[in-house]
């Protein structure tokens, strides 16, 4: 009974969405109130079924109702409760489900927070949403269907989640990832709104400002969480393999990234109107472009979703609709959008001009790799991968400038900055990051040209971002009075590029001075592993709770000093009889030791694997910075401001239009 | 003027053929076979074993029955993913898997084998991917069922889990061998148990 009420509820939404697309464009057009209250209340409502049938799924995941197709392929009766309720999302069908529950959310939000914008855009706004909704929805009822059930002949037992999936990485990197992802609609309905209106002066931007940055403090999490789990569960000691589906949600990021620096620079000065406006239409674009790449099967991936012919044309046909429409209506409308170029040429406009332009390319350099299997088939019939050099070099090559401009674009000033004095306060911040580097490569076990470079452009954007400080702070009369100067959305500039520099940092070091090393070993022997000695003291088999375990135990020494204790498993899981590998790691701030148990050997001993990576968990730290920078800007006194304004719009019963006060 | 039409007009142009394109890129779905060698036998090659440089592997040392020919590499993220699951069929299944390491290190990929488990009953070192090229192979992993006469008779691209094994590879071993497979009697479990002593 729950499934069909499940499906139920999903149908209904469904109703609702066509409703809301339909009925918003025509209550906007007419300034009609009452479907102008309708868009908001339906957009609500919409999202409260698809909570609702979503709960309904889980429901049925923790009921172990093997009589849905979509349980019984990816649970268990002995999956924990916790795994069970993961597990919704673990497949296709319910993290298509799960998409949907977050798109609608976001439109909910929209329509919860946004009293004080003005009501046809607003509701422009969720009618773009709407359309975004009735596509996404109709894919999960007509092609991926997660209620359909297998009757007459219920099988007893599920056929388990895959165990690599049975971890804390998967219960939250999905969830943040797609909040990212659907997020980028937001900044997307809002321009094609604008379009349609045929008026996008800053205040556009402005309010679609927050919602972009939000979007992106998700992405950056989510694809943190993917890189991490993807170091611990695989076993492998790799953290990113530039796979296609690892693509696709990095190229969103790359776009949204180039977006919320154009958007700063519409709002504040109204340059790149158009420019910025394709963006917001591009960075949505390339999500949906990501959605189908992974589930339609046109590439290979790690990924591998269930595919089938049907569902990716039907998401081309809605990628082709929804992105088809929106340039088009670019295409009339952008003549109209004005923008302002007076600036200098030395200037922050120039600045960010240059970070578009290099992100933008790395983007399409990114989205060409990713495509060149299709094609180079298309051009000369076979097919492969260029594979992760081609990638690391080009986003080498296309980060070293974005890298060098960065401590310098977040000084100079807007409009006009003369040259030369700016320029020269570098000399030393740039010769000390040098000296630095060259001092830090070396201890770290020798010079390898391109960690020499990688690890002076990291330290080179630290030096910029204390160079900010140090100067705004010697301003004023006191050191912590000039602090309290810097607002906040200057301070989350701040901590994000701090951020980009700490991962930088940690994608260097961990790739060129990572050691890795195989050795066989007897329970109770110890060996000498570079300049550690790892003893193999005790080994166990204990039984999980659906899984069998054969740990090994193992106390790692340097010069006679114990540092840690590590229990790496190989577990065997009981329904899908798959053997995985648990590695166990001692995480620190400058080094991760990691050991993996391999193979039993012949003689009674053991293959293991150990692991050296230095700094490798600054490259998850420095996102953990970027999303508390995006957090910083959001939190700016600005869009608080908003939230009085819109108090006193409430109390004058009129509908205020957004103040200028920055 | 001009220009600013070109700028606008732009993006949808591009964004059209990409789409086309895409269209006809699922047409051919990557994972149906295409390939010329159905029913031809497995091309001539001349390589060494990976875990024995020294010794060199032709068509003659492939197995005489019916077998799977499973091209991967170290390199390729898929190729992790599908691991586990040869490791449990070849447990299961009395279908020999020989492996072709395509374009690889040889170092990384004993390690791999090492550390995961190893379900082939030989590997093939491709390391600059002759056999690779011979077979048509445009990414990894890629699976050949192979019948008793050495002739290709599926391809498969992409990984192999349960769902594909049931779906896809069974039924075809089972056609082309003209009975069902049996499963191996003997448990994983206790397969495993003896290697832990």
């Amino acid at each position: 009974m729950i499934p069909e009420l499940g499906n139920f509820l999903l149908i209904m939404a469904f109703i609702n969405a066509i409703f809301l697309g339909v009925l918003s464009f025509i209550g906007a057009h007419y300034q009609h109130n009452g479907l102008m209250l309708f868009s908001k209340r339906a957009s609500i409502s919409i999202f409260v079924l698809i909570l609702a049938s979503f709960v309904c799924l889980t429901t049925s995941f923790i009921n172990n109702d093997f009589s849905v197709a979509y349980v019984a392929n990816h649970s268990n009766t002995q999956l924990p409760i916790h795994y069970r309720i993961s597990a919704v999302w673990g497949a296709h069908e319910g993290s298509l489900l799960l998409w949907v529950l977050i798109l609608t959310g976001w439109m909910a939000a929209v329509a919860i927070f946004s009293k004080s914008l003005p009501k046809p855009l607003i509701t422009r706004v969720l009618g773009v949403m709407g359309f975004i909704a009735i596509g996404f929805i109709a894919f999960t009822l007509f092609t991926s269907n997660p209620f359909e059930r297998v009757l007459p002949f219920i099988p007893i037992d599920g056929s388990d989640l895959n165990p690599l999936l049975q971890d804390f990485g998967l219960i939250v990197h999905p969830p943040m990832l797609y909040m990212g992802y659907v997020g980028f609609s937001v900044v997307f309905a809002f321009a094609i709104a604008g379009l349609l209106q045929g008026d996008l002066d800053h205040h556009w931007a402005r309010w679609s400002r927050p919602w972009t940055t939000v979007a992106w403090i998700f992405m950056s999490l989510g694809i943190a969480l993917g890189s991490w789990w993807a170091y611990y569960e695989l076993g492998w000691g790799g953290w990113w393999f530039w796979d296609p589906v690892e693509n696709a949600s990095f190229m969103p990021w790359l776009a949204g990234t180039a977006l919320i620096h154009s958007l700063a620079a519409t709002e504040k000065r109204g340059v790149f109107k158009s420019w910025t406006v394709l963006l917001a239409i591009l960075t949505f674009s390339l999500s949906l472009l990501g959605t189908f790449l992974v589930r339609s099967g046109v590439l290979t991936s790690v990924h591998s979703f269930a595919n089938d012919p049907v569902r990716g044309r039907f998401i081309l046909v809605f990628l082709g609709i929804v992105v088809g429409a929106s340039l088009l209506i670019y295409a009339i409308q952008s003549s109209k959008i004005r923008s302002k170029a007076n600036f200098g040429l030395f200037s922050r406009e120039t600045a960010l001009l240059f970070n578009n332009a290099l992100l933008a390319v790395v983007t399409f350099m990114v989205l060409l790799g990713t495509l060149h299997p299709l094609i180079q088939e298309a051009f000369t019939g076979d097919k492969s991968s260029v594979g992760p050099p081609y990638f690391n070099l080009m986003f080498s090559i296309f980060m070293i400038p974005i890298l060098i401009l960065m401590p310098i674009g977040q000084q100079i000033n807007w409009k006009q900055e003369s040259m030369k004095p700016m320029l020269t306060k570098y000399w030393l911040w740039a010769i000390s990051s040098i000296i630095i580097a060259l001092a830090v490569v070396i201890i770290m076990g020798g010079i390898e040209p391109m960690a020499f470079v990688g690890t002076t452009l990291g330290l080179w954007v630290l030096a910029g971002c204390a160079k900010y400080v140090l100067a705004q702070a010697s301003k004023s009369t006191s050191f912590t009075v000039g602090l309290k100067k810097i607002s906040r959305s200057y301070w989350g500039m701040l901590v994000a590029h701090l951020g980009v520099a700490v991962t930088v940092l940690g994608v260097v070091l961990t790739s060129y001075y990572s050691i890795e090393e195989n050795i066989k070993i007897h329970q109770g022997e110890t060996v000498q592993v570079e300049d550690v000695d790892v003893e193999f003291y005790d080994f166990k088999n204990t039984e999980g709770p659906n899984y069998i375990s054969s740990a090994g135990s193992f106390r790692i020494y340097s010069e006679g000093e114990l540092i840690t204790d590590l229990h790496p498993e190989k577990r065997k899981y009981n329904a899908s009889k798959m053997v995985m590998t648990e590695a166990d790691i001692d995480a620190g701030l400058f080094r991760d030791i990691y050991v993996v148990m391999g193979e039993p050997l012949d003689d009674g001993a053991w293959a293991i694997s150990v692991y050296y990576k230095p700094f490798v968990r600054w490259i998850w730290l420095g996102s953990i910075f970027m999303a508390l920078g995006g957090l910083l800007a959001v939190s700016d006194k600005r869009y608080r401001q908003r939230r009085r304004e819109r108090k006193q719009a409430k109390s004058e019963a009129t509908s205020v239009e957004e103040g200028q006060g920055e | 003027m001009n220009k600013k039409l070109v700028l606008a007009v732009a993006p949808i142009v591009t964004f059209i053929i990409l789409v086309i394109f895409f269209w006809f890129a699922l047409e051919k779905d990557p994972k149906k076979l295409n390939s010329n060698l159905i029913d031809k036998p497995v091309p001539d090659f001349k390589l060494s074993a990976l875990q024995n440089p020294e010794r060199v592997y032709t068509t003659d040392s492939l197995p005489d029955e019916l077998f799977l020919l499973n091209v991967w590499g170290t390199w390729c993220g898929p190729c992790h993913i599908e691991h586990p699951y040869l490791m449990k069929f070849s447990q299961k299944y009395p279908v020999p898997i020989v492996g072709v390491n395509y374009k690889d290190k040889a170092r990384d990929a004993l390690e791999f084998l090492e550390q995961k488990g190893n379900p082939y009953s030989m590997v093939i070192a491709d390391v600059d991917g002759q056999l690779g090229i011979d077979l048509g192979v445009y990414g990894a992993p890629e699976t050949f069922v192979v019948d008793s006469d050495g002739k290709v008779r599926f391809r498969y691209v992409g990984v192999i889990d349960d769902r594909v094994w049931n779906s896809k590879i069974l039924p075809v071993i089972e056609q082309v061998q003209g009975y069902p497979l049996e499963q191996v009697q003997k448990e994983v479990a206790e397969n495993d148990s003896e290697g832990m002593k």
